[in-house]
């Protein structure tokens, strides 16, 4: 019972509160409540840290007014925390910390409402990690909704912001609609709200087709926030079009809050019930993979720099969920630590992004060419960060692929590693030739697709004008959070570390007895059998490996223009990606219709196959 | 539970949805997202039904006379608070759709694809 819990959560709605009821004393003073958003971040990751590091020896569980459960049943409403749960929450914090950081100085003027906004997302996305009630679940999952939704349109003067918000607001609160549907049909048939009363109940009962009915309704919502295909399309038109700082926090953590969702509903809930792990595996397996490509596809061809960066979250995406879906803890853990690395070297890209949009006034790779050559710090992160995110060893983001691959390896399933290789080499190969083009004006200036050149037409810059200098304010962040990619790579011990909470996390019966019966149930201190989470010779040269390919193929397309011999028969409009990029239309009608048919596709597959 | 008002949620919830699909015009677009969310309502308050019970206030009735579960009934005003924050704020992109590009047709807005 420790109210510090708590107060993650309160902090910042309280902090957003006072900020509303202030805002005529306090209009004008954009200093303070800049600050006031900084330091509450801050604050909010240092408790989270905290937390994070206290749970490692076992999870704790809050009751709010004390509402404490009895013989078995849940009164009142928890927040039930385990170190990957925190963890998380924890790095939503730091995010929004150093995007308000980056916001000093790149906003010219800002609403008091940004900084309410970006407070009320954060408490929707702590809350969303730690509460443990199904129902809170869903009011957290709106709260961080709605503020995202109305921070993506916050610059409501261009045709995409309308567009990207819209598509972004309508999908998700139908996603969000039909999870609520689930828990309404989940509380029907166990007369609980409360995470592990519920699962308690099914276990006993045993599930029936209702109960996989409501499994997958509440993961639809899920699913659509995580970005997976065929839910995945509103992702890139809201990304394009929010601003920088806003970017940092949709990419780098509300796509994986969506997929943390799936593992905690699936775990607390279903896991240990609904068996069929064949069949759940398979699924969800078949879902991560097929989102691994289709982002990488779509993320390679792409010249506007945001949407570019929006792709590549949807391939690392389907990457997690690749790897939650093959339901072990070291399967866990690789997303776990993925998550962390991704979500670092992330918000580091868009950062420099913004710089550059902040000092050039665009987002075109074509037009940008060469122009970048003067932001050379800029460059450097840049650059950095997008080794980061082509999984260069020893960023985390290698770290937690390999595991992910090792344990698909483990289990006859080399595909995943294949796939794995495939998607970093062109999410690599597309970052490092933004780099190489714009930052260091290698090769030539892609060709002019006559559809972006439009798109970026109409793409006006964030601050008012083109600046001489890039405050210390935007580009510090920026290297800091790609440097934090790196550390937290080389961190010794967190592999093992990290497998012993995911095995936790999946411990349903311990998160029954810690939640329901408020024992302490101590983290396992080994794993048994070993599985290893060192990394072996084999996997550094895969790594560098791919990276090399992913430098040459790099190269390849800066210098596509000089290789006549290769060009020929891969001429622009015949690519890959060209008959499926009618899907991504841009109109919310067509993602709507392809949320009823992925949600018909998944519990179809489910519903008729466990029973 | 009895199978009506399912039936009645399934049919308000695939209502919804193809008028989200088929529209045209954004404001009817978003009314059919509230149609969607009516649906939940259905759901709630029919999980909690009982045949005869009073409602759940206990007041002027002896403690263990049968009620409606009132859990659902606050999920349900939840519900309702949570549809008027995001309609109030889908209506509010629409009045800017209409305001700077005078047009509410959810195809005309299209920026970017592909």
């Amino acid at each position: 019972m420790d109210p510090l819990l708590a107060l993650a959560t309160v902090l910042p709605l309280l902090m957003a509160a006072s900020i509303s009821a202030l805002n005529i004393v306090l209009r004008g003073q954009r200093r303070v409540l800049d600050a006031a958003a900084i330091v509450t971040g801050a604050a909010v990751a240092a408790i989270l840290a905290v937390i994070t590091v206290r749970t490692t020896g076992g999870d704790e569980v809050y009751w709010f007014a004390g509402f404490r459960p009895s013989h078995g049943i849940a009164i009142g409403i928890d927040f039930a925390v385990g170190p990957l749960s925190a963890g998380l929450a924890c790095l939503a914090a730091v995010l929004v910390a150093a995007a308000m950081i980056f916001s000093w100085r790149y906003f010219e003027r800002v609403a008091t409402y940004y900084h309410v906004l970006m407070l009320t997302f954060l408490a929707g996305m702590v809350g969303f990690c730690l509460t443990g009630d199904i129902f809170d679940l869903f009011v957290w999952f709106e709260l961080m909704g709605v503020s995202a939704y109305a921070l993506t349109a916050y610059r409501p003067e261009e045709r995409g912001s309308l567009q990207g918000a819209l598509n972004f607001a309508i999908t998700n609160s139908v996603g969000a609609y039909l999870s609520l549907a689930g828990i309404g049909i989940i509380y029907g048939r166990t007369g609980a709200l409360n995470m592990a009363q519920i699962g308690r109940h099914i276990a006993r009962s045993g599930p029936d087709r209702l109960v996989v009915v409501a499994f997958v309704l509440i993961i639809t919502g899920f699913l659509i926030k995580g970005a997976i295909v065929p839910f995945h399309f509103w992702l890139a038109d809201a990304h394009a079009v929010a601003p920088t700082p806003v970017c940092v926090l949709l990419s780098g953590v509300m796509v994986e809050l969506g997929l943390y969702g799936i593992a905690r509903v699936y775990w607390s809930m279903f896991g240990y019930s609904l068996g069929h792990r064949a069949v759940i595996t398979g699924t969800f397996l078949t879902l991560g993979l097929l989102t691994a490509v289709v982002g990488a596809l779509f993320c390679f061809r792409e010249r506007h720099l945001k949407r570019l960066l929006a792709f590549s979250t949807i391939s690392h995406a389907g990457m997690f969920l690749s790897g939650i879906a093959l339901l072990t803890p070291l399967g866990l853990a690789g997303p776990a630590i993925s998550v962390a690395g991704h979500a670092l070297v992330k918000a580091a890209l868009f950062l420099c992004v913004g710089i550059v949009l902040h000092r050039l006034g665009s987002v075109n790779e074509t037009w940008l060419h060469g122009r970048g050559r003067r932001l050379r710090v800029t460059g450097v992160v840049f650059t950095l960060a997008a080794l980061g995110l082509a999984d260069l060893p020893p960023f985390a983001t290698f770290r937690g692929k390999g595991l992910i691959e090792a344990t698909g390896s483990s289990h006859g399933m080399a595909l995943i590693s294949a796939v794995f290789i495939v998607c970093s080499v062109l999410v690599g190969a597309a970052v490092l030739r933004v780099a190489g083009g714009v930052f260091y004006g290698l090769g030539d200036p892609p060709s002019e697709d006559p559809q972006m050149a439009a798109e970026a037409s109409e793409e006006t810059s964030e601050t008012d004008e083109a600046k001489q200098r890039t405050p210390l304010t935007m580009i510090v962040p920026a290297a800091v959070l790609a440097l934090g990619g790196l550390a937290a790579g080389l961190l010794p011990g967190l592999g093992s570390a990290v497998q012993a909470a995911a095995m936790r996390f999946q411990d349903q019966a311990a998160y029954n007895a810690t939640v329901l019966s408020g024992a302490h149930v101590a983290h396992p201190s080994a794993v048994f059998p070993p599985e290893p989470t060192g990394i072996t010779a084999t996997d550094l040269a895969t790594g560098l490996g791919s990276v090399a390919v992913a430098l040459l193929l790099a190269f390849l397309a800066l210098y596509w223009q000089r290789l006549p011999l290769l060009r020929r028969g891969f001429e622009p409009g015949t690519g890959l990606v060209q008959p499926i990029r009618r899907f991504q239309s841009g109109v919310v009608n067509d993602y709507v219709t392809w949320i009823v048919i992925g949600v018909a596709c998944v519990g179809g597959a489910l519903a008729f196959t466990i029973r | 539970m009895q199978f009506f008002p399912f039936a009645v949620m399934a049919w308000i919830l695939a209502v919804g949805l193809y008028g989200i699909v088929t529209s045209r015009h954004l404001v009817h677009q978003i009314v059919c997202l509230i149609v969607v969310q009516s649906s939940t309502y259905v759901l709630l308050l029919g999980v909690g039904y009982r045949r005869g019970a009073a409602a759940p206030y206990f007041y002027d009735i002896p403690v263990h006379t049968p009620a409606v579960d009132p859990v659902v009934q606050a999920l349900a005003l939840t519900d309702v608070v949570v549809e008027a924050a995001v309609t109030a704020l889908l209506l509010a992109f629409a009045i800017q759709a209409q305001k700077r590009f005078g047009t509410l047709d959810p195809q005309e807005l299209v920026q970017f694809k592909g």
